[in-house]
């Protein structure tokens, strides 16, 4: 047994083996472990992108981000593609916004702990684990065909918004959650109305936490491709897609189909493709970093 | 259900740590309003449950308007829980259930046609820890007045709320700051001013000096004294110094057998700690138990 401090006469030594060695040893390793995982995905992430700027860079121009795609690969844009994606992500904002916000409140603030609630909490968790072609199935079915909106950037939004739904939920309860029921008491014993309680002291609170669920999942929701190409995505558009008329590409079915052609020029126009895309969704993410941070400025539990 | 109360040694000879008694400040200046009624609050046969779990029994007792009035008593008693129920807030606990009477200007407040809401805004409430909106200082004292539909000069309302809790000189330059910035009394005064800018009659405080310092203590207690010539209060303190130098009239409270709470005894704060009637009340305020 190793001690720094000499035992006193009258404290019983003998019953603590403090193995100063050999827990500081596991800690070590522990920490060890953990830099190791960090170093494996960083390292990972380094190449990923190494290997797609290297190829893209050069392709990068004024041209590319505002052409439209052509069979010659000197010619081709991107800005179908972007201008979709970027109309598909606020089309889904508009949607999931109000309505995941407002289902996160009832559950969360007005309804009963009874069966019927724990059954909803329940569905809505398993909902956010469906993959995402059942969501093109479902929004062909009920949006292009059943609606009538056809093959249209409307349709494939809505497809959208109903797979973020459970995940915009899910994150605005939690952040509902969040909020001490302290807070609740407070303004309720200066007698508010449970809804002037909720709009007036939880909402604002749980703001930060609401948007920054929204925020990353609709840059979820810009990365999707499979349930756009069972809603009718196509994928050599050369016009600016408008939410009505059909016909439409957002960036990663363009990226897939450039990905497609075996020419080497076209596989640096997808390299260069996904660095737009993944321009794109850093800048959605630093957005949700900077609303966040703003707003929780006076929250300090 | 009463207690019998047996009578108990003359004065005097409470052993125990001493217990410095300030007489509560002369009311023989304040004229009184006539033609209010003395009593602003009336329990009659207050029982309560959460669930299965009874936490109250049979407690009966009367709030003095424009006084003091503490309830004392060793932990977990239901002392707390009593508060509550003046104000209605016992009620967003889904459990709870409560049977008897509790009339506040001769209204019945549990009554099938009273609004809890309307209920609160007249019956206020600080809590143990001070819990100020994440909102500016100025939002958090017109929060109240916001949500109750107040029409008039917010801006005056906030000062004066501000002012009668003693913090206004601390904070005017810095109205647009966020409430937590505050230290420890002063977001507990704050917490008094957003309670008094509703205008209640009745303000209850839960144990509001407890997560304080002293010298915070103090501050509150000197306050509490000069709401009082305008609000009736009810204090719920652990601290039996401050029961004994803040309040006008104390009521003691403890745990049955079956841990549902009672009301041992009641009383003019002097006469509970010199010479309470009841052998529970005097171990109590001695410190022999609690």
């Amino acid at each position: 047994m190793t001690a720094n401090v000499p035992a006193s006469a009258a404290a019983p030594a003998a019953r603590f083996e403090p193995n100063l060695m050999r827990r500081k040893l596991a800690g070590t390793i522990f920490l060890g472990v953990c830099l190791l995982a960090i170093g494996v995905l960083l390292l990972t992430l380094a190449v990923l992108l190494w290997d797609i700027l290297s190829r893209a860079l050069p392709w990068l121009d004024a041209q590319f981000l505002t052409g439209a795609p052509s069979r010659r690969a000197e010619r081709a844009g991107v800005l179908p593609a972007l201008v979709g994606s970027i109309e598909i992500a606020l089309l889904v904002a508009l949607i999931t916004f109000p309505i995941g916000v407002a289902a996160a409140i009832y559950l969360e603030e007005y309804a009963n702990d009874n069966r019927l609630s724990r059954l909803l909490r329940t569905n809505i968790a398993n909902l956010a684990g469906v993959p995402s072609i059942v969501y093109g199935i479902f929004g062909l079915a009920l949006f292009v065909r059943g609606l009538g909106l056809g093959f249209s950037l409307l349709a494939g939004a809505m497809t959208l918004s109903l797979l973020i739904l459970p995940v915009v939920i899910i994150a605005s309860m939690e952040a509902m959650r969040a909020v001490p029921q302290a807070q609740r008491e407070a303004a309720f014993a200066l007698g508010g109305s449970r809804w002037q309680v909720v709009g007036g002291s939880v909402l604002p609170a749980a703001a930060p936490g609401i948007l920054t669920g929204i925020i990353l999942a609709m840059a979820r929701a810009i990365g999707e491709t499979a349930p756009l190409i069972l809603v009718g995505a196509v994928t050599f558009v050369t016009f600016l897609p408008n939410p009505i008329d059909s016909g439409y590409t957002v960036l990663p079915i363009q990226i897939f189909q450039w990905a497609g052609d075996p020419r080497e020029d076209f596989q640096s126009l997808a390299a260069a493709a996904i660095t737009v895309l993944l321009i794109l969704m850093f800048v959605l993410n630093a957005v949700a970093i900077i609303i966040r941070a703003r707003l929780s400025r006076h929250l300090t539990w | 259900m009463t207690v019998a109360v047996p009578p108990l040694a003359p004065a005097g000879t409470l052993p125990g740590p001493a217990i410095r008694i300030t007489p509560a400040p002369s009311r023989g200046s304040d004229p009184g309003r006539p033609h209010e009624p003395a009593t602003a609050l009336r329990l009659e046969g207050i029982s309560c449950w959460y669930g299965g779990f009874r936490a109250i029994n049979d407690v009966s007792l009367d709030v003095e308007r424009r006084r003091i009035t503490a309830l004392i008593g060793p932990s977990g008693c239901g002392k707390s829980t009593l508060l509550r129920t003046m104000n209605r807030l016992n009620e967003l606990v889904p459990s709870f259930r409560l049977e008897g009477r509790i009339t506040f200007e001769g209204v019945d407040i549990y009554g099938r046609d009273v609004d809890p809401v309307v209920v609160r805004r007249r019956v206020g409430m600080v809590f143990q820890k001070p819990n100020p909106f994440p909102k500016s200082i100025y939002d958090n004292v017109a929060f109240g007045p916001r949500i109750n539909g107040f029409k008039g000069n917010l801006d005056e309302l906030v000062e004066r709320s501000l002012r009668r809790a003693a913090l206004w000189d601390e904070v005017k330059d810095k109205l647009r700051q966020s409430g937590l910035s505050l230290s420890g009394g002063q977001q507990q005064r704050l917490c008094i001013a957003r309670t008094i800018a509703t205008e209640p009659e009745v303000i209850l405080m839960d144990e509001p000096c407890s997560a304080l310092d002293p010298r915070a203590t103090l501050q509150i207690e000197e306050l509490m004294a000069e709401l009082s010539r305008e609000y009736t209060i009810v204090i719920v303190t652990h601290n039996m110094q401050q029961a004994a130098r803040a309040s006008d009239t104390t009521i003691f409270m403890t745990m049955g057998d079956d841990r549902a709470g009672y009301i041992v005894e009641r009383g003019p704060t002097l006469r509970m700690f010199t010479n309470p009637e009841h052998r529970l009340t005097e171990d109590y305020v001695s410190g022999r138990f609690g």
